[in-house]
């Protein structure tokens, strides 16, 4: 019998006896990470990451049962191995390791290779059994280097700023506002926030994450002068009135999805940077390679194409459905939940 | 190729109309006027018929990219678009390209056209390995032919006129009708000198807004027209030193197409342009649309054809009298020279003045409205008597009252992916209604949702597939619109029977169920009852 099982309620280790970012209540989760779609409210009680400690409380409810283990700590539950090792997609993110009568399992949650300054680095983990995400599992998505995007982003901050044009950049409250923050110039002008993104980077620095100076954008009226500040929302706020205060503006919007022109103009914006918190097609391949994995799971996401490719390249792969199937889920499920949390 | 990919970029990065003029004046100031003509061409939208098939260039592409072709296809349902397809899953980029613009287009992609696949793939290759990201997707829309890249033709010109100092309406005028994009000719776009009318060349259309609401808010009744608004080919009729030219609307020459029409020509005195449209006639009324539809598929327009689908042209409005432009004159005053010129042709009986119909209240006018159908028309066309001839489509002057849409609550049970802007959104709808237990399907359409309501359709779609046949998905039928549309007529070609012209979604009725959407019944006598009243 396999070690993890596809059930209604999410990923189940029977014979450990609790799920993998259930999608239900369930007695006992592990979480990879924080966002909506893999940390579900409700459970009795849940184990992740010491870093993700901080993250994982403020989304779930204040009173909800939290351990936390660090990175590669191994734990036991009813003769199942647990340890927990970085993904480097954000803030706590881990990839879940488990042991058991001598076969190794590794659920990735969602990862990501490139650098970033806000979260422990992604480390490959040997398996028998890779289940990955595949959020950007076709070659389009090629991420250019990140320092290239930062350049870009800064650059577009100084031109608006020169011609008195607030920078309205959104991008998801938790995660990439962080490390959209990080790769700002404070030398440029003030950063703005919304107060989600406000709360969650306070959140972020509580764990130890060194980030530069922002003000919280307020609920009061129109700003006197804020055309040479960046504003850092999450998406739901474009084209809200909560934005008018802020006067003549560029907006932007990071995510990987904004390779695609189409999905940048869809949205009337006027740039869209692509910076993503997955893996490209390149980087997944060989993080998949990395692992020695003999089976590979792929979900949540461009699962067809993945599991296609693998098999032609002669690995055993197969999709796995999660709830969220579809092949823009983590913006749809991050849109939705943002737009659930208003604020 | 730098420049021109940069002027693209700039004006894709911004939503703003006026930063948008900024930056297409300045590339015209800037770039050689052989680069700036190829501008002008192709962001008005035109463009060399396709040179190269799709499939050739996604199959190069993949070999030069490393992929299976099946990875190709399941990218370009991602994105939507082959030009950007190809763009991002090419290697790495190349370097930037000094080869100006007139170059790539008259040394590489005109050169295209008629070789063997083999030089053609060499050309693509080397093309692709000499540009930078930016410009191979410029330089892939420039050989897909689908170069929209939010400039509208309005832009273009308005940056025409400030760049020269024309104005505006000239600048139009001389990208209507035949040119070639040489230096020359943008030099010749920009002249001051305005007398230059080009002898086959048509005034730029006067096009009428749809009319929402009632007509009373327009004012005095007798300060306006009304004409029947036909649905034909709205053209342009030109007889200038002894010849003839008849242009659609689409700013196409239709020589030949319509010989019964252009022998008028010989009748008429030179310096003559006429407005009106094309329109297939028969026993003094129009005959269906579809019957001028199969008389344009032909090749060759044999005696039969002419005979079975003779074509007037309805004559609207006097632009040109004697070699002088008169659009700024009065539409009474044009109206009344037209009306004269018509009838000196009057026995050939292939010009016809389009009535002006008797209204001395607005009421009046609703009871035409509503006889529009019986006669074969849209609806009403309003004009000012005071009004000039303008350009483009303008408030104020013109407004088109159609009547009220034929309408049925159907089912969505297929989709596909969109195009350009709605690339990699499920934006193409299939509709069913009910014939007993199932669902045929009865019309296509894509337009008349909001963004906001496109993207939870799409969302829907997603996570309501039952399966997936190539682009097409089928879905769930859960989901009702209702549909509008201007015309039905009986199909043998539909699986329903029955065909309609210009639907749309209307509305998204998320207050019906499936089961109340229309059955075949109620659509067949919707049918009936149209064509009842085009009998009488
Ligand atoms: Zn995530
Ligand atoms: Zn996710």
């Amino acid at each position: 019998m396999p070690l993890l099982t596809l059930t209604d309620r999410g990923l189940y280790c029977e014979p450990g006896d609790f799920y993998v970012d259930p999608w239900e209540p369930v007695d006992r989760a592990v979480i990879t990470h924080s966002h909506g779609d893999h940390a579900t409210w409700g459970s009795r009680a849940y184990l992740t990451s010491e870093p993700g400690i901080g993250v994982l409380q403020a989304r779930l409810d204040p009173t909800a049962k939290i351990r936390g283990v660090r990175y590669g700590e191994a734990v036991s539950l009813n003769g199942v191995t647990i340890s927990l090792h970085p993904a480097g997609h954000i803030l706590g993110s881990s990839q879940v390791r488990l042991v058991h009568r001598g076969e190794v399992w590794v659920v990735s949650g969602d990862y990501k290779t490139d650098p970033d300054p806000t979260c422990t680095p992604f480390e490959p983990v040997r398996c028998h059994t890779f289940i990955t995400e595949s959020t950007f599992g076709l070659p389009i998505y090629r991420w250019p280097p990140q320092a290239e995007v930062f350049a870009e982003i800064n650059s577009w901050w100084r031109f608006n700023a020169s011609v008195g044009k607030t920078s309205m950049l959104y991008g998801y409250t938790l995660g990439k506002a962080q490390r959209l923050i990080a790769g700002l110039d404070p030398s440029i002008g003030p950063i703005l926030t919304h107060g989600a993104v406000e709360r969650m980077t306070a959140t972020y620095r509580q764990a130890g994450i060194s980030l530069p100076t922002t003000h919280y954008a307020g609920t009061a009226e129109r700003r006197a002068d804020s055309s040479d500040a960046i504003v850092i929302a999450p998406p739901h706020a474009s084209g809200s009135t909560w934005t008018r205060r802020f006067g003549t503006q560029s907006t932007g919007f990071a995510s990987g999805w904004m390779l695609v022109r189409g999905a940048r103009r869809r949205r009337a914006l006027d740039r869209g940077f692509p910076l993503s918190d997955h893996v490209d097609w390149p980087s997944l391949l060989q993080v998949i390679e990395a692992t020695g994995a003999a089976e590979v799971w792929v979900t949540h996401g461009f699962t067809g194409p993945v599991v296609r490719w693998l098999k032609e390249h002669r690995v055993a792969a197969r999709a796995v459905q999660t709830r969220f199937e579809g092949e823009r889920d983590d913006e749809i499920v991050e849109g939705i939940e943002e737009a659930k949390l208003g604020s | 190729m730098r420049l021109f990919a940069r002027l693209f970029t700039a004006i894709d990065e911004t939503n703003a109309t006026h930063e948008k003029v900024a930056a297409l004046v300045a590339y015209f100031r800037g770039a050689p006027p052989s680069d700036a003509a190829w501008a002008v061409h192709f962001l008005i939208g035109r463009r060399p018929k396709r040179l190269v098939g799709s499939r050739k260039l996604a199959a190069w592409a993949s070999v030069e990219a490393g992929l299976p072709e099946w990875l190709f296809d399941e990218s370009y349902q991602a994105v939507g678009d082959l030009a950007e397809t190809i763009t991002l899953i090419l290697p790495a980029d190349g370097v930037s390209s000094e080869l100006p613009l007139s170059r790539w287009v008259e040394e590489r992609l005109l050169r295209l056209r008629g070789e063997d696949d083999d030089v053609q793939r060499e050309v693509m290759l080397r093309s692709w390995r000499e540009l930078d990201r930016r410009e191979r997707f410029v330089w892939n829309k420039l050989i897909t032919g689908s170069f929209r890249v939010g400039a509208s033709q309005r832009l273009v010109i308005r940056a025409l006129a400030e760049v020269s100092g024309v104005d505006e309406g000239v600048i139009a005028h001389r990208l209507m009708g035949d040119w070639e994009p040489t230096a020359e000719f943008f030099q010749r776009l920009l002249a001051p000198d305005t007398r230059d009318a080009d002898l086959s060349r048509p005034y730029p259309f006067f096009l009428a807004h749809p009319l929402e609401g009632e007509p009373a808010a327009l004012g005095q009744a007798g300060e306006w027209i009304a004409e029947w608004k036909w649905d034909g080919i709205r053209a342009q009729f030109i007889r200038r030193a002894g010849k003839t030219f008849l242009w659609s609307r689409g700013e196409e020459l239709l020589a030949g197409r319509f010989p019964e029409v252009e022998e008028i020509g010989a009748l008429l005195p030179d310096g003559t342009v006429i407005d009106g449209e094309l329109l297939p006639w028969s026993d003094g009324k129009p005959l269906p649309f579809a019957q001028l539809q199969r008389r344009i598929g032909r090749k060759n327009l044999g005696r039969k054809i002419l005979e079975d689908i003779p074509a007037v042209l309805i004559a609207y409005d006097l632009l040109e009298e004697g070699g002088r432009d008169i659009r700024s004159h009065p539409l009474s005053q044009r109206r009344e020279r037209l009306s004269s010129l018509v009838g000196t042709v009057a026995s050939a009986g292939r010009l016809l003045l389009s009535l002006s119909l008797p209204f001395t209240t607005w009421e009046d006018l609703g009871d035409a409205r509503r006889a529009a159908r019986e006669v074969g028309a849209e609806g009403l066309m309003l004009k000012r008597l005071s009004s000039g001839y303008g350009v483009g489509r303008r408030r104020g002057d013109w407004w088109k009252w159609k009547v009220d849409p034929l309408t049925v609550d159907a089912v969505l049970i297929y989709a596909q992916g969109g195009s350009g802007k709605r690339a990699g959104l499920f934006t193409d709808y299939t509709f069913g209604i009910w014939e007993g237990n199932h669902l045929v399907p009865f019309a296509k359409a894509y337009s008349g949702l909001s963004d906001e309501e496109i993207r939870r359709v799409d969302q829907f779609i997603r996570r309501n597939t039952l399966e997936k046949f190539g682009p097409v998905r089928t879905v769930k039928p859960e989901l009702v619109f209702e549909l509008h549309f201007e015309g039905i007529q009986p199909s043998t070609r539909h699986k329903s029977g029955i065909a309609v012209r210009f639907p749309r979604m209307a509305r998204w009725r998320t207050d019906k169920k499936p089961e109340d959407a229309d059955t075949i019944e109620t659509v067949r006598a919707l049918l009936k009852s149209v064509t009842r009243e085009e009998q009488t």
